[in-house]
């Protein structure tokens, strides 16, 4: 009972991390349509920045999270600028393809700089986070994760539901031409989804690093499990990632826990490809509206 | 150019996909405050005109390629959209196109993208005075309203950019007859009293007519005619075909003039 | 008989005339020409060490036809192909080794088998929109290499299969040179069946697919079928190849069939150019020689001593193969082929050009 417990708690917690990363790829998709394959790639970079900031400059975590996110934010927008306007217009499979070809470049770039070697943190998070209930234990970084998941929940559905700039954003997912007509600045758009999606990635890979410690090919591989993510929860819907992640974030763990660890990287894309033959939409996409 | 003139179109073509060419050779004037009505059937290149003036040409990769389209004395020759709407030009597109799964409120709040930052309770306000129906409806889902009621919405969201120069593109499509006289009687009160200039673009000529001031009727990409609203509704060929009056003045039944329409819809 | 030259401007008369391969005898003769110096000069000038590269040009430039017949002609895109490449090899290597099959029997299973595996990716998704199969091919890869993996009983894990030797009609596979008239065979078949594919009633429909796939369906093309149909060819183009390259290197391991192998891949038709046959063969013969070129460039660089241990190939591939995509994607998205077909063009009107 204690060990299911435990792999509850964790597959929370690993649960919510899969639905933030995935919260970053859904905005992409819904605004511009574009699926990002260099998702991964992102999350990394964000942990390799806070990375080297922490432990090689040495100066203080709330420095390390201030650059963070404002290197992000550039980093997003820049991406947009630089790659994806020029393809506006182009046909959507060349986009998908371009996103490739970046995270390719991506990671190239990081392996070049930073080598396949894992970094760890020293955990800097405050030893009371760690949570005993009884025979469980919580460790801090679980505790943080899940805390940081509401937080970022209510900040991000605030953004949506209630900011000007946000109501923009959804309109031109909605419908773009209409966007268009009012003057909504798609092109502003698009690339504040790119920037917004790179904090909301740079904050899981944080966490990742966190838990696995840094390595390029273990973050890519997991921003890899945005998919089976979506594609659970229909790849439109912000809710929907979160229901998404969870569901694969226990799934992992159970595996993982009850029959092989190994079995745990690749269930997820099982799962991803009978729900594809079952339910094609996801299990909790957007109906539709429509009218003719 | 008179001083009052707001929109300027001189002899522009319009080419779609780069070989389709659609426009040729329009050139029309509109002064300021007015309601200007474009007639014609289907497929004469009216909203050809209006997207070439609003810049939604380039979305549908059409090209302006000879003319000039001047809005008080600023060029608009393929300008983007953005620029366009910030002047205060704004097309209400054919067909009711609303922002499905945002509320009305947030449909309307779209409209403010031209001013992003500044106070818009007012303009909420003033759209919930011309359509008291919004405001009941303000926190439904804009994609389970009706046609009418989203015929309010679609004009009211454009209300929003404070429009200088308001493009509508047939809002009276599919609408029952009651309806229509409503929503005219409305865009009419928004002209005399926020001053907005007008292109209404339609298929229901009677009624645009009369609130218009002017008339201009396309025909496969040409303005064919052009004169007073009431000289045009007593010109015998606008009676004959857009009318539904044959020349003896016999009004046709009402089912044949939709039917009319509808097939032509198909085009 | 009267030789047909290139006439001076597009005389064609009817729909029929736009159809031949070779639309002069220039262009047959050329090609003859081309055959020859492949098969009779090519082997006896070049050494061992070309005729390597060479072969693993037209093992790639299959595979990639493969790809180009599903993404730039159907317009859908597989993440997998580097898997089903592997799939192919893997099929191949274990008919060899467990049940003795002959090397030809062996390579055909090797395709068919992965064309199998394809269409059990493809199937889910051709029902929907593109992306879906790009999902579902991203899962094909990453389910394939963990059984690759894994499966220790079938595919004996990370410590791979080594091949016995190949022989064809009694004769030994064991030098370059032989394996460059297998390899080089095979080569011109596929690529000229592929050729006639996309140039028939399936390449057609494979295009309208990839331009509007409803307005395909509302002329009354199946696209479901036509899908999955350009699915299983280009699956069976990447297994072949898979196998033939398997028989070659005569040892196979997990290692290579990665997601990079099919970013590879992707390459590939980007660079030659998406919807062009003869491009999927410039895209692999440019990936190939750079492949060649950093090694041997990196290899130089860890001699010398200041490098020592710090560079790697991997991550500089990768940086490169990823960099090469985006620019060709902005700035030359019709690819090689299209350059190709510049000059070529421009010989055509010599010295007439405006
Ligand atoms: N995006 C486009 N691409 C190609 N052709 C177009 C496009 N939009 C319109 N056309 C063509 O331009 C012509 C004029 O179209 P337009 O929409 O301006 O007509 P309209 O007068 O508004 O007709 P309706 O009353 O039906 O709305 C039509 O023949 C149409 O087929
Ligand atoms: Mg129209």
């Amino acid at each position: 009972m204690g060990f299911f417990l435990q792999l509850l708690v964790q597959g929370l917690s690993i649960g919510c991390l899969y639905g933030i990363a995935a919260l970053g790829f859904v905005m992409i998709f819904k605004s511009s349509s574009v699926l990002n394959f260099a998702h991964g790639e992102l999350l990394a970079i964000g942990a390799y920045i806070f990375f080297v900031i922490t432990i090689w400059l040495n100066l203080p975590i709330y420095m390390a999270f201030i650059i963070t996110f404002v290197g992000s934010f550039a980093l997003g927008f820049l991406i947009e600028r630089l790659f994806l306007r020029p393809m506006i217009g182009e046909a959507l499979i060349e986009v998908v393809m371009l996103t490739v070809g970046l995270s390719a470049m991506f990671r190239g770039l990081l392996l070049v700089i930073f080598s396949g070697n894992t970094y760890v943190f020293s955990n800097f998070l405050p030893a009371w986070l760690n949570i005993r209930i009884g025979s469980l234990s919580i460790s801090s970084v679980y505790t943080v994760t899940l805390i940081i998941t509401i937080i970022f929940l209510a900040i991000l559905g605030f953004f949506f539901k209630y900011s000007s700039q946000g109501i923009y954003m959804r309109s031109v997912a909605d419908n773009q031409t209409a966007a268009l007509s009012l003057g909504v600045n798609v092109r502003r758009v698009f690339a504040l989804s790119w920037a917004i999606a790179s904090i909301v990635c740079a904050i899981s890979g944080i966490i990742l690093g966190v838990i696995n410690g840094v390595n390029v090919h273990a973050i890519s591989r997991i921003g890899l499990k945005v998919f089976p993510v979506v594609i659970l929860g229909g790849l439109e819907s912000i809710g929907g990632a979160i229901i998404g992640g969870l569901f694969i974030g226990f799934l992992e763990t159970f595996v993982s826990g009850y029959l092989s660890t190994s079995l745990r990287d690749v269930v997820a894309y099982v799962v991803l490809v009978i729900i594809l033959m079952i339910k094609p939409y996801g299990l909790f996409g957007l109906v539709e509206i429509e009218r003719v | 150019m008179e001083n009052n003139t707001c929109l300027l179109i001189n002899n522009i073509s319009v080419v779609y996909h780069d070989v389709i060419q659609v426009l040729k050779g329009v050139s029309l004037e509109v002064k300021k405050g007015e309601i200007f009505s474009l007639l014609g059937s289907n497929g004469a290149g009216k909203t050809t005109t209006l997207r070439a003036v609003s810049g939604l040409l380039k979305p549908e990769n059409g090209k302006v390629t000879e003319g000039s389209i001047l809005f008080e004395e600023k060029s608009l020759h393929n300008q983007p959209p953005e620029y366009i709407t910030r002047l205060g030009i704004i097309q209400v597109l054919e067909g009711r196109v609303p922002f499905k799964y945002l509320t009305v409120e947030e449909n309307l709040r779209v409209g403010t993208a031209t001013r992003w930052g500044k106070p818009y309770r007012e303009d909420l306000d003033l759209v919930y005075h011309y359509f008291p129906r919004l405001k009941q409806l303000r926190n439904g889902l804009a994609g389970y309203l009706s046609g009418g009621e989203l015929q309010m919405l679609v004009i009211g969201r454009a209300l929003m950019a404070h429009p200088r120069l308001l493009l509508l593109d047939e809002p009276s499509l599919g609408l029952a007859p009651f309806l229509v006289k409503e929503i005219f009687d409305i865009v009419k009160r928004i002209n005399e009293e926020q001053g907005t200039t007008i292109i209404l673009v339609e298929q229901n000529a009677n009624m645009a007519l009369n609130i218009a001031t002017y008339g201009y009727v396309m025909e496969n990409g040409k303005i064919v005619m052009e004169g007073k609203a009431k000289d045009l509704k007593e010109n015998p060929d606008v009676k004959e075909f857009y009318l539904g009056t044959t020349a003896k003045g016999v009004v046709k039944s009402y089912n044949e003039v939709k039917a009319y329409r509808r097939r032509k819809r198909w085009l | 008989m009267r030789l047909r030259l290139r006439p001076c401007g597009n005389y064609k008369e009817s729909y029929k005339e736009e159809l031949p391969i070779f639309e002069t005898d220039f262009g047959r003769i050329s090609s003859l020409i081309g055959l020859i110096l492949l098969f009779f000069v090519i082997p006896f000038v070049f050494g061992s060490y070309n005729l390597y590269v060479l072969n693993h040009v037209a093992i790639y430039a299959i595979a990639a036809v493969g790809l180009n017949i599903l993404t730039g002609f159907t317009g859908q895109l597989s993440l997998g192909h580097g898997a089903f490449f592997g799939v192919g090899a893997y099929t191949a290597s274990i008919l060899m080794t467990r049940l003795h099959v002959p090397f030809l029997p062996s390579i055909f299973a090797g395709g068919v088998s992965t064309a199998l595996v394809g269409l059990v990716f493809g199937i889910p998704s051709s029902r929907l929109k593109h992306l879906y199969l790009t999902i579902s091919t991203l899962a094909g890869q990453l389910i394939l290499e963990y059984i690759f993996i894994n499966w220790e009983s079938l595919t004996c894990g990370a410590s791979g299969i080594i091949l016995p030797k190949s022989t064809i009609f009694g004769f030994d596979l064991q030098t370059d040179r032989s394996f460059f008239y297998v390899i080089f065979i095979f080569f011109v078949i596929f690529l000229w069946i592929a050729k006639n594919i996309v140039r028939t009633k399936y390449g057609r429909a494979f295009i309208a697919i990839r331009d509007n796939d409803q307005a395909a369906e509302g002329m009354g093309i199946p696209i479901f079928r036509y899908k999955l149909i350009s699915f299983a060819i280009s699956s069976f183009y990447a297994g072949f190849a898979g196998a033939l390259w398997a028989t070659y290197v005569a040892s196979i391991s997990p290692e290579p069939f990665t997601f990079g192998l099919s970013i590879e891949f992707i390459a590939m038709i980007i660079i030659g150019g998406l919807g062009s046959i003869t491009g999927s063969v410039f895209g692999a013969t440019f990936i190939t020689l750079l492949n060649e070129a950093l090694s041997q460039g990196i290899g130089y660089l860890m001699n010398l001593k200041a490098f020592t241990g710090m560079v790697t190939i991997a991550p500089f591939r990768e940086f490169i193969f990823g960099l090469v995509i985006v620019l060709f994607l902005i700035f030359e998205p019709k690819g090689l082929a299209e350059v190709w077909r510049i000059v070529k063009s421009s010989f055509k009107l010599w010295p007439f050009s405006y």
